[in-house]
């Protein structure tokens, strides 16, 4: 299988302002690999290392040792970014600007021709059912409509590979769904999708493979069948185990 | 270039859905068409002042536009987290320093244009002359010269963590180079030693940007076009100081740490 996203011994070290003090350590030499056509789940407790991983993937953060690489290319080049789709888990987008001129900037960005823009344009909206708020500004749109422009502007250059932190995080049931239904379609269209989850339940229904993180180490990674085979519970208890929670199972 | 055009045009379309800009430009406009119509005693030199007071308004205007729209651009991207989703994508931190500056300079120029056409309309419904190569010099010394401007600001903006800090801060370098400057280099010839030495440096370091102020005067006093190769040269020279500010801003933003979580 090709590897898509593909991590070697990647280790980041935040430094410490204390004098004398040792860097804090994120990551410890984290080994993965993500093949085309999956949906991975990225798990872990909060500060467990998921958010610095896609701070690596993003470019954002250089990793101390070790490299990380999308479609074999290094991730600290910009061009390793030219076939992903990004949605954080906040909405971080221009206030100011429609959910149509947003859409139109970043397809600027990656340099799409106007008349092919336009139509992209027209079908993402569609697909985010935002047709009828497709002139109004951002900041007149509730949580859930930026969040579906957000899916939006991460579809917008036909990525490959869609990475996703926190896709579901303070959406609505429904809207929770429509995330859902949006990575089964990409699914579907052999798309790989790389997301970071709380919500197991969620994780168990769409996601191939997950991986469990902990303390900046790889604790589990593997099939979620396979797991829940092995392990002989379901998804929730295997994390619950692997982070160490001591209460009754 | 995409990228660069893509980024400052959020630029130009932040700046005209702000209503700030609009009331500055209508109090500018207005002062302007005050001050320059008015007439005390049909005397020509009280007239000249009220030019002069114009032109200056029109300078601080605009340094206003330029220092405050350059100064709150990337903080304001990292503050509002759009910095993320930008970079997520094939956007490099040259980019972003380049397409916002070129964005607040569009809108100087914008502003700058609307200034002097709307002061040349209202000297010319006076004096019944209009010196449109004398107005077109002025304009592009001043368009060259607030582009050291939006630079020094971008620079600002990544050393400084406010951006209140950064705007009086290059509020304060602007002023002295425009008030000062052209008076280091005597000062420095009255010096000796050390002193005389640090303070040529000093001078020689500076942006000269009070040149383009100092062109008001031949707007004032109606003084024969300057050569369009001085202009040139100044345009050049300040050209360079802007992509030296840039690059600085680059280097500083090269490798400052931006973290999702």
């Amino acid at each position: 299988m090709d590897a898509i996203l593909r991590m070697d011994k990647l280790r980041v070290e935040y430094p410490v302002k204390q004098r004398g003090a040792t860097p804090k350590v994120a990551l410890h030499g984290l080994d993965l690999t993500v093949n085309a056509g999956e949906v991975f789940g990225f798990l872990g407790p909060n500060g467990a290392g998921k958010t610095t991983t896609m701070n690596v993937l993003l470019g954002f953060v250089q990793p101390t040792s070790g490299a990380a690489y999308l479609f074999g290319v290094d991730v600290r080049q910009p061009i390793a970014r030219q076939r992903i789709g990004f949605l954080p888990e906040l909405t971080y987008y221009y206030k100011f600007l429609t959910a149509e001129e947003i859409l139109r900037f970043y397809a600027k960005v990656f340099g799409i021709p106007s008349a092919e823009a336009d139509k992209r344009i027209d079908d993402l909206i569609k697909l985010v059912e935002l047709e009828h708020a497709r002139k109004r500004p951002l900041k007149s749109y509730s949580k859930g409509m930026q969040q579906r422009v957000g899916l939006a502007q991460a579809l917008i250059n036909n990525p490959d590979l869609l990475i996703l932190d926190e896709p579901t995080s303070g959406l609505d049931p429904l809207g929770r769904m429509k995330v859902r239904e949006i990575i089964q379609r990409l699914k579907d269209e052999g798309k790989t999708v790389f997301f970071s989850s709380h919500e197991l339940g969620e994780v168990e229904t769409v996601c191939d493979r997950v991986a469990i993180v902990n303390q900046g180490e790889l604790k589990e990674q593997g099939r979620v069948s396979d797991l829940m085979k092995e392990h002989q519970c379901d998804l929730e208890k295997i994390f619950l185990k692997i982070v160490g929670y001591q209460g009754q199972l | 270039m995409n990228i660069i055009f893509a980024l400052a045009g959020v630029v130009v379309k932040e700046m005209y859905r702000r209503k700030d800009f609009y009331v500055l430009f209508v109090m500018t406009a207005l002062l302007t068409l005050l001050a320059g119509s008015a007439t005390f005693f049909n005397d020509p030199k009280i007239t000249g002042y009220l030019k002069e007071i114009c032109l200056l308004l029109i300078w601080v205007a605009t340094l206003v536009i330029a220092l405050t729209s350059a100064a709150r651009q990337i903080p304001a991207e990292r503050e509002s987290r759009t910095i993320f989703p930008l970079l997520a994508k094939p956007v490099t931190r040259w980019h972003v320093i380049v397409g916002k500056f070129l964005g607040c300079w569009v809108v100087a120029a914008l502003a700058v244009a609307m200034f002097y056409v709307f002061f040349g309309a209202v000297v010319a419904a006076r004096e019944h002359a209009l010196p449109v190569a004398h107005y077109l010099q002025a304009a592009i010394l001043h368009w060259m010269a607030l582009a050291v401007v939006i630079a020094l600001a971008i620079l600002g903006s990544i050393v400084f963590s406010a951006p209140s800090v950064n705007v009086t801060i290059s509020f304060i370098v602007v002023g002295g180079v425009l008030t000062l400057g052209e008076h280091l280099n005597k000062l420095a010839s009255r010096m000796e030693g050390l002193s005389q030495t640090l303070t040529s440096i000093v001078y020689f370091l500076l942006p000269h940007i009070e040149w383009a102020f100092a062109y008001r005067d031949l707007l004032l006093f109606n003084q024969p076009l300057a050569p369009w190769s001085a202009v040139l040269t100044a345009a050049v020279y300040w050209a360079a100081y802007a992509a030296a500010l840039l690059i600085g801003a680059w280097l500083a933003f090269r490798r400052k740490t931006l973290t999702l979580g």
